[in-house]
């Protein structure tokens, strides 16, 4: 699975944050389920070729995020809990919706107009599509 | 500086050399087994010279060195067994082929690693029963790449390594790398000016400039650490006197702060004072190699 992983130098995220985004991610679309083998630190780190110390620094944090479990001496899981792939879907849309709001905010925009952009959007969306 | 617990692949501690135009000045600088340190420098910054007194092939005036356990130059044959080390400058015999120098290899060093030689060949698009004169220059960098590798070496020790590669050759070596990290015992030092292969695979970074160490820390905290940030500063508002400020940049109404002491509650102090933030972007380690090492020469000129 971990050879689908593409990490980009000229991403403005940095690597381990990319790490973190795509497990994320294949978590959330059902690619990895609750329970899960993920792979070892080293193991990955060589298999996309980025450092030890920021693949352990994405498991670090994904682990203290709840998304992973790392048993001492048998390797890393995803997180046992059945809700977990949809509520990393919960947090993606949180987080577009942040850089959203700070988007509008450099446009000086009040939130009615941003929610009004946002009807907007859906609209020309399902007219786009019948 | 506080004792480290983990076992080090190499340590020096307090190290000088000098030479007629050029000083080595109390370079501390040590690597944690399982790790790979990239050492960053501009031409003629000293990573040559560390690398030498690490093997043992010119003497400290000051100082201690250890290389995988053994004191050096006093143990240098111990430590030496386990490390293997690629210079830019080194050249194989021009009278033999490369398989020759496979065989020599092979009868000095009793980790050499038939199957893996063989498989490095392939990987690196090299023929061993080429002879040496007819190798091109970057064929002649991955020979010698081979047959370090293949050792299965403690400590991977190259100088330069990628410079004479082309972006393919490039690539095989930096997945090989990682291949050795697998290992938690082995460890690689990586000097080098490509400043996105370190950024890339090392797990701690040294800037060296002028035979001075600039900074060393881990490449996580090392990235963490510094930003760029964008201002707009409307007229009649004072930016705060802040310290760590690395560099300011002052324009009609905006400015750019680079600091080395990121943290959000900066944000909170600039904004108090009227200035408005645009942007708060992280730096490429170039970026940061490049802004410490001039911030480096204008504290020694001072």
């Amino acid at each position: 699975m971990h050879s689908a992983f593409v990490i980009s130098q000229t991403d403005p995220r940095p690597l381990y944050q990319q790490v973190k985004d795509q497990l994320r991610h294949r978590i959330a679309v059902g690619a990895l389920k609750p329970g899960d083998e993920i792979p070892s630190i080293r193991q990955l780190a060589s298999d996309i070729r980025v450092s030890v110390i920021t693949i352990k620094r994405a498991y670090l944090e994904l682990e203290l995020e709840g998304v992973i479990q790392t048993r001492q001496g048998r390797g890393s899981f995803v997180a046992d809990n059945a809700q977990l792939g949809d509520s990393l879907k919960e947090q993606e849309l949180t987080q577009h919706l942040r850089s959203a709001l700070s988007a509008a905010a450099l446009l000086h925009l009040t939130e009615d107009q941003l929610v009004e952009r946002l009807r907007e959007l859906r609209r020309e969306d399902s007219q786009g599509r019948s | 500086m506080t004792q480290q617990v983990s076992p080090q692949a190499f340590a020096l501690r307090g190290v000088s050399k000098a030479f007629r135009y050029f000083k080595l000045e109390n370079l501390s600088l040590e690597l944690p087994l399982g790790q790979i340190l990239g050492l960053v420098g501009p031409n003629g910054a000293g990573k040559s010279t560390t690398i030498r007194l690490l093997m043992g092939l010119m003497t400290a005036e000051t100082g201690s060195i250890e290389v995988l356990g053994h004191r050096v130059p006093e143990q240098v044959a111990a430590a030496k067994a386990g490390v293997a080390f690629v210079s830019d400058d080194m050249r194989l015999f021009s009278g033999a082929t490369l398989a020759w120098h496979m065989r020599f290899v092979a009868s000095i060093y009793p980790e050499w690693d038939e199957a893996y030689a063989r498989t490095l060949l392939k990987h690196f698009n090299l023929r061993a029963e080429q002879g040496v004169k007819g190798l091109s220059r970057g064929e002649h960098i991955k020979s010698m790449l081979l047959l370090a590798l293949a050792r299965r070496p403690r400590l991977l020790i190259l100088d330069e390594p990628t410079s004479g590669l082309d972006p393919v050759a490039r690539h095989e070596l930096l997945t090989e790398l990682m291949q050795i990290v697998r290992d938690e015992s082995r460890s690689i030092l990586f000097s080098s000016h490509n400043t996105l292969d370190v950024e890339r695979i090392c797990d701690q970074i040294a800037f060296i400039d002028r035979g001075r160490l600039v900074d060393a820390r881990d490449k996580e905290s090392f990235l963490d650490r510094w930003r760029r940030i964008s201002l707009d500063v409307p007229s009649g508002v004072t930016l705060p006197r802040l310290k760590d400020v690395v560099n300011l940049t002052l324009g009609e109404q905006l400015a750019t702060l680079t600091t080395d002491r990121y943290e959000p509650a900066l944000d909170a102090v600039l904004q108090a004072s009227g200035a408005r933030i645009t942007d708060v972007q992280r730096m490429s380690l170039e970026e940061i190699f490049v802004a410490s090492v001039m911030r480096s020469r204008a504290e020694v000129q001072s």
